[in-house]
This record gives structure tokens, sequence and C-alpha cells, in this order.
């Protein structure tokens, strides 16, 4: 792998190489025992095996050229960010991986313990100097969504430049104006560390970059999940699909992906599934599911089931909507409608959020779905609160629902497998069941 | 022979039911190292028509005898149902788990709830606290009844309640009423885990799995929950029966 190759440009970025070798020695190990190992997996995951072995050499040398040049390097927590002026700009976005359990001890010397191990993680990269992404970032976005990150930006500042946006808890119309000023504002800041104004037609362009990006991985996303008894690819793979999108050079993973479905497309048409009829098919809900955090994935499809969909961030919530650019003559208008795309995605930290609601029962019956698991992160409060009245509406609407609470730590692994594994017993009971009343 | 192999944190659970339905044999031993070998000399000289394996063990046994496993959760659902077969809510407390099986009329369950991963409300709560005493499960249980005061153990964590349960020793606090704290915050716990799933006052609940075991855990239970909860003759051995039995179905 390209790590030694990179090794004085990590160096230069400030990246500690000794440690940071022997983390990505284990994410590497860890990567090929649970994906490269899995059978019949599509050709065109090579290009994404390729990509993780090259995660923090290659894609740096890439991120570093274009800052070079001037471009901007931006590194995110959230999917509020409006990348796509990032991307005009001709730099990169990209997201800070907070699913890692080793750098959590280091961030509690700084954090309390008691908030959630996605925060604890990034910042423990951050005083660790073992993420390459975080060096390489010319400022680290952050936003107010959750209390505790709104208060983690203050300490972070101290030790890498940070934007924060401030996304409102409503969306009323007064919320949703601030919000547009804060988009003209992060474009504003995008000009300062890029030294030169940046025109309409290159946001729009990057508009489209993106835009395509999401129609890939919606094009994915059907595939892996609307067909009752094909499923062509793991949940797995499909998951880390989705992580690296936040990674990845836009363009050229927009091609992969569609690469990828077209191989996908092929194996549904000649009913390739890489699992046995009748496996049933769970959704994954809740809070962001970061890279190497593939814990449940793991537990799931190792369990007889398959993982059809992520509504998280890391997941459908991410690419579900579009920016509308049709018409649009000035940069107002423009940002005019990247707030209206950005408020529609439906993020626990808004009050009230029914919509989230709503768009989880109907993507269970049109993905015809046979359980639905609520994953939340310990201290995560938005969505661990929030679980209570999804799953009342849940149990409403007569659909399976599991709650499971973690972090990144290995010890409770075998807890949640037990827990899964009954969950899919007491499901295929019910299917049993429902047969035999039919009867 | 049809067998059931519940391998849990601390016992390993064997049980044997003949053509009959009826238990045969019925054996408890501690769960050490390479516990799979162990279950396997233990039968090498019995006849084993089906080995069903449970418990957070589970998955070794499956790897050396290829034996089919089914959850706990299962397990302990369909061993209730063998005793009682009006069975409603399933509680069991087992050495680093406790669960709530909410049942449906035909020995299948429908819903359950678990512990996270934290230790507050499991087995091993009430060990730390009896260590700490330096009293055998036993006679801390019982040392409960003789209670005259209502002392709350308030920390979330068994880390914290052992802290707890020291100052309460230092401030003289009699043996009897920290044992009744202790007891109180495990029955308070099950209690509200269970009650979403306790509807019907005359349900009928087993309590099952090590916790059964400690009647004055039992008789707190009780206390909670406003009403009678039946404990099978051998509770610990649950899980196991399940687990034997639902290798009987498949071949029956
Ligand atoms: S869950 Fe909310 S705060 Fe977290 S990444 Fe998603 S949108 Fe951002
Ligand atoms: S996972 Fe939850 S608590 Fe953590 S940063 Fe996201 S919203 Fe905040």
């Amino acid at each position: 792998m390209g790590v030694e190759l990179h090794k004085d440009l990590l160096s230069s970025i400030g990246v500690d190489v000794e440690r940071h070798a022997k983390m990505m020695g284990m994410g590497l190990a860890g990567y090929q025992a649970g994906f490269m190992s899995q059978p019949n997996r599509p050709k065109a995951m090579a290009y994404f095996d390729w990509f993780m072995s090259e995660i923090q050499a290659e894609r740096i040398a890439e991120i570093n050229a274009l800052k070079a040049q001037k471009k901007p390097a931006v590194g995110t927590f959230c999917i509020f960010v409006p990348e796509e002026i990032v991307v005009g700009a001709g730099g990169a976005c990209f997201g800070l991986c907070g699913g890692a359990n080793p750098p959590i001890a280091d961030a509690e010397s700084e954090l309390p313990r008691n908030i959630c191990p996605l925060i604890k993680s990034a910042y423990g990269f951050k005083l660790q100097h073992t993420c390459a992404y975080t060096q390489s970032a010319d400022f680290i976005y952050g936003e107010t969504t959750c209390e505790a990150k709104k208060k983690t930006w203050e300490l972070l500042g101290k030790h890498h430049p940070v934007h924060v946006m401030n996304i409102p808890h409503m969306k009323r119309e007064r919320d949703l104006k601030m919000w547009q000023e804060e988009i003209k504002e992060f474009k504003e800041h995008i000009e300062e560390v890029s030294e030169r104004k940046l025109s309409l037609a290159e946001m729009l362009e990057g508009v489209k970059v993106i835009n395509a990006k999401r129609d890939a991985m919606k094009r994915l996303d059907t595939l892996r999940g609307m067909h009752p008894d094909i499923m062509p690819i793991s949940g797995k793979d499909a998951l880390f699909i989705s992580q690296m999108s936040f990674l990845d050079d836009p363009k050229r993973f927009t091609q992969k992906v569609n690469e990828l479905c077209d191989e996908l497309d092929v194996r549904i048409k000649e009913k390739v599934s890489v699992f046995p009829e009748n496996t049933p098919r769970i959704m994954v809900l809740g809070t962001p599911i970061a890279p190497p955090n593939w814990k449940l994935h793991t537990a799931v499809e190792g369990s007889g089931a398959c993982i059809i969909n992520e509504e998280g961030c890391i997941g459908h919530r991410y690419f579900k909507d579009n920016v509308d650019i049709e018409g649009v003559q000035s940069e107002d208008e423009l940002y005019e409608r990247l707030m209206k795309r950005y408020s529609k995605i439906d993020c626990a930290c808004f009050t009230p959020n029914q919509g989230r609601t709503d768009k989880i029962i109907q993507m269970y019956k049109d993905r015809k779905a046979d359980g639905v698991i609520y994953y939340t992160l310990s201290f995560c409060h938005t969505y661990n609160v929030e679980s209570h009245l999804v799953t009342e509406a849940l149990a409403k609407e007569g659909i399976p629902c599991l709650v499971i609470e973690s972090d990144y730590s290995p010890e409770d692994a075998g807890q949640i497998k037990t827990r899964v594994e009954a969950f899919l017993e007491s499901i295929t009971f019910k299917q049993k069941a429902e047969v035999f009343a039919n009867k | 022979m049809f067998w059931g192999v519940d391998i849990g944190s601390t016992y390993t659970k064997i049980i044997g039911i003949g053509k009959e339905r009826e238990i045969v044999n019925m054996t408890v031993i501690p769960t050490i190292f390479n516990q799979d070998k162990i279950v396997g000399e233990y039968l090498a000289d019995k006849e084993v028509k089906m080995l069903v394996a449970t418990g957070y063990g589970r998955h070794m046994l499956a790897d050396s005898h290829g034996a089919p496993v089914i959850s706990e959760i299962k397990a302990h659902a369909k061993g209730a149902y063998f005793f009682h077969n009006d069975v409603k809510t399933v509680i069991d407390l087992g050495g680093q788990d406790s669960k709530v099986i909410k049942m449906g009329d035909d020995g299948g369950f429908t819903d359950f709830r678990m512990n996270d991963k934290c230790a507050a409300g499991t087995g091993k709560f009430l060990e730390i606290a009896a260590n700490r005493l330096g009293l055998d499960m036993q006679t801390f249980a019982n040392a409960g009844f003789e209670h005259d005061k209502e002392l709350t153990i308030s920390s979330m964590c068994a880390v914290f309640a052992e802290s707890e349960v020291i100052s309460l020793i230092a401030k003289k606090e009699s043996l009897a009423n920290i044992c009744y704290g202790v007891h109180e915050s495990i029955a308070s716990r099950l209690a509200s885990m269970a009650k979403k799933f306790v509807l019907n006052p005359n349900d009928c609940i087993v309590f099952s799995g090590g916790g059964a075991l400690n009647p004055f855990l039992h008789h707190m239970l009780e206390l909670k929950l406003e009403r009678k909860i039946l404990v099978p003759e051998h509770p610990q051995l649950i899980g196991a029966v399940g687990a034997a039995l639902s290798g009987f179905e498949v071949v029956n």
C-alpha cells in the first residue's frame, strides 16, 4: 500500500507517522477480514478495496496537490456542509473518520466521558495526529446540531482552524432565513481560504457534480434494496461505499458507483444474490455510522440477515435530495436553493421532526423490509430520545423493531449478536405464524 | 436423546431429554477455558440424536460440533413455556445480562428487552455487592428479609454502586439494610424493563436464570410488579431445556 510512498508528505502535514502506520495496519486488517472475505462480491468492489488500501495515502496526496494550488480542503462531521461550494471552488470536502475506538482514550483527556463516541473519536484523532485527513484540512467545518458538538468546536479551535455554521433547530421562516445567511457566509469563508472570488458558474458546476454523485448513490440504494428476492450486494459493502462517499473525489466516485450499478443491474437480471432465498431484510435507522464502525453490520449479516439500507446520515439521509438549480440567475437564488435542499434533512436535531418517522414507514413499505434496527450511539441524545417516538409509530404499524445502543468498544459485540439473533428468530417466527394463520 | 447445552458466562448447563419430552439428564458445570471440549467429553459416551447450543458460548459449540444454535431469548421462551404453558412474560436474570421476554400464545416470543452492556441490573451486580460484604450469595440474599430500613442505591453503574455500598458500610448501616438496597436496585431495574410487557393483572410471569434462585430478589420483584411470579424448579436450567426442546421439535 502507498502509505510508505507518501511518508514524507504525511510527516510534512504533521501526521505522527509511526502511530499512524500502526492504526492503518489495524484498520486494513479489519477490512480484509470483514470485507474481502465475503463470497461472490461484485467485481466492481475492486475499486473500493483499492481505495481503502490507499485511503490515507494516494487520496491524501491528491488533496494536498489541490491545496498546493490554493484550492480549499474542508474536513467535516456532518451533512449540513454545503459541499457544492467547496467542490465548485475546485477543492475537496471530506468527512473525518469518527468511528474508531483507539483515539477515544486520548480525547477523554480533554472532553468529558459521557458524550458520543463519534465526537470523541474524531477529536482524539486530532490530538494524536493520526488522521491524515484532519491534518490536511484548511479548516474543520463545525455546526451547531447538538450540544456536544457545538461546545467541542470551541475546544477543537485551539488545535485546528474551525468554521462554525449556525444550524437552526426549527424550520420556521425566520430560521430558514438565518440559515441562508449562514450559507452565504460559508461561501465567503471559502473565498478567504482560496484567496479569490468564486463565480456563480463555478458554484453551479459544483452543484452538478454533487447532484450526480447523489444520483449514483440513489441508484445503488434502489438496486440493493428494492428487489425483494435478490440482494446483489451485501449491506456491508454498500455501507462501506456510503462511508467512502465522504472521502473520495466526487467525479471519480460517481463513475465508479455507476460502474458498480451496471454490474448490479446484470446481477438482478440474472438473479445473482449474495444471500440465500428468504434472507430477512433489515433496515437500519439512526445515528451516523462513521468508518470503521462496522460492528452492527457485521453482527447482522453474520447472523443470517441482510441490511438493505441505512436511513442515517451515512446513508439515505445524505443522498435523498438534490439541489434544484433550474432557472437560477443570481447568487442569492442559489443560496436559497441550497438552503431549501439542506432544510429537507430530517436530522433528529430538529423539532418537530415528524417527517423522519413518515419517511421511515414509507421506506419500510417500499422496500418490503422484514424488520428495522434503530441504532444509536451512546450519549447521542437527539437520536436516543427520538427513538421512542419512532418505535412507537413503528409498533402502531406492526413493524418489528429492535433498538440497539452501543459505542465503539468491542466488549458488547457478543451481546449485540445475541439480540440480533433473537430479533431475527422473532421475525421468522412471525412470518411462519402468518403463513400458518393464512392457511 | 436430545441435548441442550447453555454455555453461560459462569456456568454451563446440560440437559438431555428423551422420547417423551421427559428430562433424563441434568448437569451444571462451571464455565472455564475450552468449554466446547469439556462438553464434547461429557457427551462422548452418550447417545446424541440432536445437540442444540445456546448461551453466550453457543457459537463455540457450533464451530467445534456443528451444533445448531438458538439465541438465549428463544431458549428461555421455549423452556419457560415447557413448564408453564400459560406464561405471558419471562424475566431472566443471568450472570452478565438480564432480559424480559414477551410471549405469544403458542410458545414463541413476540418481543424482548435486554440490558445494554452495562453491568447494573445483572447477576454480576449482586455478586460484586456480596463479595464486598464478604458473604456468599445465599446468606446475602436471605439477609434482605431482616431489613428494617429502606435504603436505596442511587448509582446506575455497578462500579459506582460498589463504592456506594462501601460508604454505607462505613456509615455503619446494617448488613440486612444494605442487602435490601442492593436488591431493591436490581428489582426496580428488572421491573421497569418488564412493565412494558406485563399488561394483564392475571398474566403468568416466570422468573428464570440463576437470579431466580435468590428468594429475596424474587420477593422484591413481586412487590415491584405487584403480582405473583412463578419460579420453576430449576430456573437456571430453563435455557438449556429450551435448547433441547427445539432440537426435539426439529427431529419430531
Ligand atoms: S445526525 Fe444530524 S448532526 Fe449528525 S451528521 Fe447527520 S445531520 Fe449532521
Ligand atoms: S452522533 Fe449524536 S451526539 Fe454525536 S455528534 Fe452526532 S448528533 Fe451529536
